[in-house]
């Protein structure tokens, strides 16, 4: 059978599959709807959480960017997993004990105030659309890669199928298809991974392949551990050491800072939080944060070995090799556009990181774009460099060198030369990662505006009847608003993700921690912590990203502070201005006092 | 700066029996010295292992492997000290509850 028709067996097999579980667990009550009635096993929560966490962008490109990034990669790898530390140590027992649905709703009743409410719910919205507007592009670039199909129809495909398992289960639905959506992303994940281990080092554990020597040592006579060898060839093609830390804008504070803010921000993600409110009680909340953690530590123990086996593999694949001996995967991938390769006239393949390297990407370009270069660089070929134009220096020009960092996950099967059939399961696997990611978030969307805005800010006497309503027409709403940006991306959602984790940084962590371990604080310096950290991270990264302004050194910062890391320094304001307003301002009234005492107390 | 605010005697108090307050304090005073030490061991195997003190762990490779230690704390041993973190919270807070409750009903 052809890669093409397992694709559509695997994907359709495993679609249906999630439509048959949300029928089996359609729900008739906003319990069930918000948090799943409250009675989600803690394993199967974790695996939920984890699914729920693990979207496109971990499962498709984090691997890659790991790849081209060598150490700074770390950034991602201990952000996106220590944040659950805090999440479990710091909040997620303590919101369960306080028994509300939403993280809105806990900000607006611990601060006694709508505005507070009205805030978070701002918040939330927005994180939430930013993130969820890559997944459905995640979906849409899975399809038409596997799929031969257009990007749109994949966006319209994937759009249909969260709509309905989404709207008919609630999250009692998207818990259980998350479920089985981990399994599905976490197999399609590791059987690549487990391959190359194999062929490159004979380690079926990947995370200790990393650490082993190599089956064929490149050089005959040096230590030929995989990472030294992966050090040396780097060095020599012009990059900088894979293990080498700090180096260009990640210096020492950037990866501190951004590490932090990836880890806050993660704790503070309200689809994230939202999860825990589905369990029985605070033990199981405890429980299910571990089980999350370790479930996801699967990925994250892999995805730093899969990134340095490619980034080997590739390396000494490609260089050296002619148009004839290419491997197989170089051609499929080529059509994509996510590889190219433009000669210097001597037939051989150069990968580098200098001015000779011969390998690119075609990025956001356009067909017609890419191939006025690639006619312009043939004549400039033949012509012996006498016209045309030198096609590399125009591609480097536009930060295009080197491939795609997609492809290192996607073009992984075929790197290990695996056969068809498990090709097509990354596919699905892909899909199972974007559809995990968007539902939960659509769900978040659906409960804030629902729950937080129509029925506790505007209409507190809303019948359960009505709210189903809202919170179900609420999803349809936003499934056409995600795929209305899966289709028409902005032309910065990568830097859109920096806004999605410096905000909730700068917002929502530093807004429940102190709610739960700080029983003084009041209204009036909750909210001004609040916006303040909201409005100085929001202004800053607009001022780096969309501006191009020039970044603050603060006096001590070399290289200045990257957008990704500020949220940092937004959360570390909201704390201070906290902290400091405080005293001037009236304590909360006793009614919240006794609350926050009864969580600080163990469950009977 | 997440310094707990153990009820100043002016402040109400939810159960007016002292016992229960006094079992409710020492309970709560449990829980902030084990979360404050897990965070400590947090910090000190991500922000500090993996990134402050990278390039001087560095200097050593992990016996048998390829591995630099700061390296590998940046890129694997963090997450598993992650792992083991969180579990042990979730096993010492669940048994705290449970002898909590315990006393509560014996008292």
């Amino acid at each position: 059978m052809s890669i093409l028709n397992w694709t559509y067996l695997f994907v359709g097999l495993s679609f249906s599959l999630y439509l048959f579980i949300a029928w089996r667990v359609r729900v008739k009550d906003t319990r069930g709807f918000y948090v799943a009635g409250r009675d989600v096993p803690a394993y199967a929560n974790g695996m939920a959480t984890a699914a729920d966490w693990m979207s496109a962008a971990s499962f498709i490109s984090m691997a890659g960017l790991i790849s081209t990034m060598g150490y700074a990669g770390s950034v991602y790898l201990m952000g996106w997993t220590g944040g659950f530390v805090l999440l479990a140590l710091c909040l997620a027992p303590y919101l369960r004990k306080m028994g509300h649905y939403t993280v809105p709703e806990f900000i607006g009743d611990r601060y006694e105030s709508n505005t507070a409410r009205v805030i978070a719910i701002i918040c939330a919205v927005f994180i939430s659309f930013t993130y969820v507007a890559g997944q459905m592009r995640g979906v849409g670039v899975v399809f038409s890669r596997f799929l031969n199909v257009d990007i749109s129809t994949g966006v319209f495909i994937g759009m249909f199928i969260v709509f309905i398992y989404a709207t008919l289960g609630g999250m009692k639905g998207i818990t259980w298809t998350q479920v089985a959506q981990y399994w599905v992303l976490i197999t399609a994940f590791l059987v690549p991974t487990i391959a190359i281990s194999i062929q490159l080092t004979g380690h079926i554990v990947p995370s200790m392949g990393m650490g082993a020597t190599l089956i064929e040592p490149s050089v005959v006579g040096q230590t030929n551990f995989l990472l030294n060898a992966l050090d040396g060839t780097l060095t020599d093609f012009g990059w900088h050491a894979y293990t080498e830390a700090f180096e260009g804008k990640w210096s020492k504070f950037n990866v501190f800072a951004t590490a932090l803010t990836l880890m806050v921000g993660t704790a503070g993600l309200p689809h994230v939080i939202v999860r825990f409110y589905t369990v029985k009680n605070v033990q199981a909340a405890r429980w299910s944060a571990f089980w999350a953690l370790l479930f996801i530590s699967i990925l994250y123990l892999s995805a730093p070995s899969l990134a340095s086996f490619s980034r080997y593999y590739m390396i000494h694949t490609l260089n050296g090799s002619s148009s004839e001996s290419l491997p197989s995967w170089f051609h499929s991938w080529e059509k994509t556009g996510l590889i190219l390769w433009l000669d210097d006239g001597d037939g051989i393949v150069r990968y580098s990181g200098d001015q000779t390297n011969e390998i690119f990407r075609s990025g956001k370009m356009g067909a017609k774009e890419l191939e006025s270069i690639k006619d312009q660089h043939q004549t400039w070929l033949t012509s012996g460099t006498q016209s045309g134009i030198d096609g590399r220096q125009l591609l480097l020009n536009k930060q295009l060198s080197g491939p795609d960092r997609d492809i290192i996950m996607l073009a992984a099967p075929e790197m290990a030369s695996l056969s068809n059939w498990i090709i097509a399961f990354v596919a699905a696997g892909g899909l199972a990662a974007a559809l995990s990611t968007a539902s939960g978030l659509l769900l978040v969307i659906s409960s804030s505006i629902a729950n937080d805005l129509y029925y506790r800010t505007l209409n507190p006497k809303a019948s359960q009847k009505n709210q189903l309503l809202v919170g179900r027409a609420t999803i349809a709403i936003a499934v056409v608003i995600a795929g209305y940006f899966g289709l028409n991306p902005p032309g910065f959602v990568g830097q859109v993700v920096a806004f999605a984790f410096g905000l909730a940084s700068a917002s929502f962590f530093p807004a429940i921690l102190l709610g739960i371990f700080n029983q003084r604080v009041g209204t009036i310096p909750a909210i001004c912590g609040m916006l303040s950290g909201i409005s100085l991270t929001a202004y800053y990264i607009i001022h780096c990203v969309f501006l191009n302004g020039e970044r603050w050194t603060l006096g001590v910062i070399e290289n200045g502070i990257t957008p990704e890391a500020f949220g940092m320094i937004g959360m570390l304001v909201n704390f201070t201005l906290v902290i400091l307003l405080t005293p001037f301002f009236s304590p909360p009234s006793d009614r919240i006092k006794a609350k926050i005492q009864a969580v600080r107390s163990p469950e009977a | 700066m997440n310094h707990p605010n153990t009820p100043s005697p002016s402040s109400p108090n939810p159960n007016s029996n002292i016992n229960t307050q006094k079992t409710q304090n020492s309970y709560w005073n449990k829980n902030l010295k084990i979360m404050s030490l897990l965070l400590f061991c947090w910090f000190f195997f991500s922000l500090g292992c993996g990134v402050l003190w990278v390039d001087f762990l560095n200097q050593w490779t992990i016996p048998g492997t390829g591995f630099k230690l700061g390296f590998w704390f940046a890129q694997q041993g963090s997450i598993i000290a992650f792992v083991v973190i969180v579990f042990i919270y979730a096993l010492l807070m669940n048994r705290a509850d449970k002898a909590e409750n315990h006393s509560n009903l014996n008292a």
